[in-house]
């Protein structure tokens, strides 16, 4: 399976990702530099975490006017594989792939620490290799994560299941000590309505190795490569 | 020459966790009587060369493309005539 992982001035996570694709999944994988306008036939594209264009305006305000972006929303409409980590998550709200906003975490401070989330859908490419209601352990580290999305789309989301994942505790409970920023719903991570295309704060390519001390980022890679071979 | 003077914030019923700052601030300082903050971003843009209806035209565009994001926040602006 061939990865594209896209690079905007500013991406940080874009060497990260690379790694655990390459080295941990041993799969192909290229970075897509955001002024490119073709895709190089990847299977699926990653949006990594970072700092896009210094998140002037707003976090992924300016990165969705890049060239590549273009690209990447036709591939997405065509059923093509998106994931948007942290920044990534950001600039696919931003861009329209996924509905709402995200912004200032309420407490006003950058968060970086490891959370619980609880996995809410397991039909989807990028959580298969989940067991439904599975709790898992990834970072975060975010200033701007806290979900926002009027009540019409909250619930337009809840019933057609696109709510991925949720901040809870280890237990699984949906408490507000477990919300790292504020989330409306406790939300973590979300997905169209084709369910292609997923967006979410925490980051599972820093927990895809023993000597990092977490691994249950993991199974999200295994979904997407699993997913690629049967289709 | 017309310069637009846009201001950003966030709709009212969002959380504006700035401003909840900025009022504690306000309280610590002694500075009485303020029942809500809010902090938005001031941005100015000039046009050298355009009618007043373009520079309208062009503000408003840049306001609902780029400078706000419509689900989280409002806008307003002034188009103010200078002498270039």
């Amino acid at each position: 399976m061939k990865f594209g992982v896209v690079v905007f001035p500013g991406s940080n996570c874009d060497h990260d990702v690379y790694h655990v694709i390459r080295h941990v999944m041993e799969e192909s994988v290229v970075y897509l530099w955001h002024k490119d306008t073709d895709l190089q036939n990847v299977d699926a594209v990653i949006l990594p975490g970072g700092f896009s264009y210094g998140d002037y305006l707003r976090a992924g305000a300016i990165a969705r006017f890049s060239p590549i972006m273009q690209e990447v929303v036709n591939f997405a409409n065509d059923g093509g594989l998106v994931l948007g980590i942290c920044n990534g998550f950001q600039v696919l709200t931003e861009v329209g792939l996924l509905p709402g906003a995200l912004t200032s975490n309420d407490h006003t401070r950058f968060v970086c620490k490891t959370v619980h989330l609880r996995t809410e859908n397991v039909d989807t490419p990028f959580t298969s290799e989940y067991e439904q209601g599975q709790v898992i352990a990834l970072p975060v580290a975010h200033a701007e994560g806290r979900y926002y999305a009027d009540t019409e789309t909250l619930n337009l989301l809840h019933q057609e299941n696109r709510i991925i994942f949720r901040y809870s505790d280890p237990d699984g409970n949906l408490t507000e000590e477990s919300n790292p920023n504020g989330s409306l719903k406790n939300i973590a991570g979300i997905c169209n309505k084709e369910g292609n295309v997923l967006g979410m704060m925490p980051h599972p390519e820093r927990a895809c190795e023993n000597i990092l001390g977490l691994t249950d980022g993991l199974a999200m890679f295994h979904s997407l490569i699993d997913n690629r071979v049967m289709a | 020459m017309f310069k637009a003077n846009v201001t950003v914030h966030y709709k009212q019923g969002i959380l504006d966790p700035q401003g909840k700052a900025v009022h504690h601030a306000l309280q610590s300082l002694g500075i009485q009587g303020a029942d809500e903050v809010r902090v938005g971003k001031h941005i100015v843009m000039t046009f050298p060369d355009l009618s007043k209806k373009e520079a309208d035209e062009a503000t408003k565009k840049a306001c609902d493309k780029i400078l706000s994001n419509p689900v989280i926040e409002d806008y307003d602006y002034e188009l103010v005539e200078e002498k270039s």
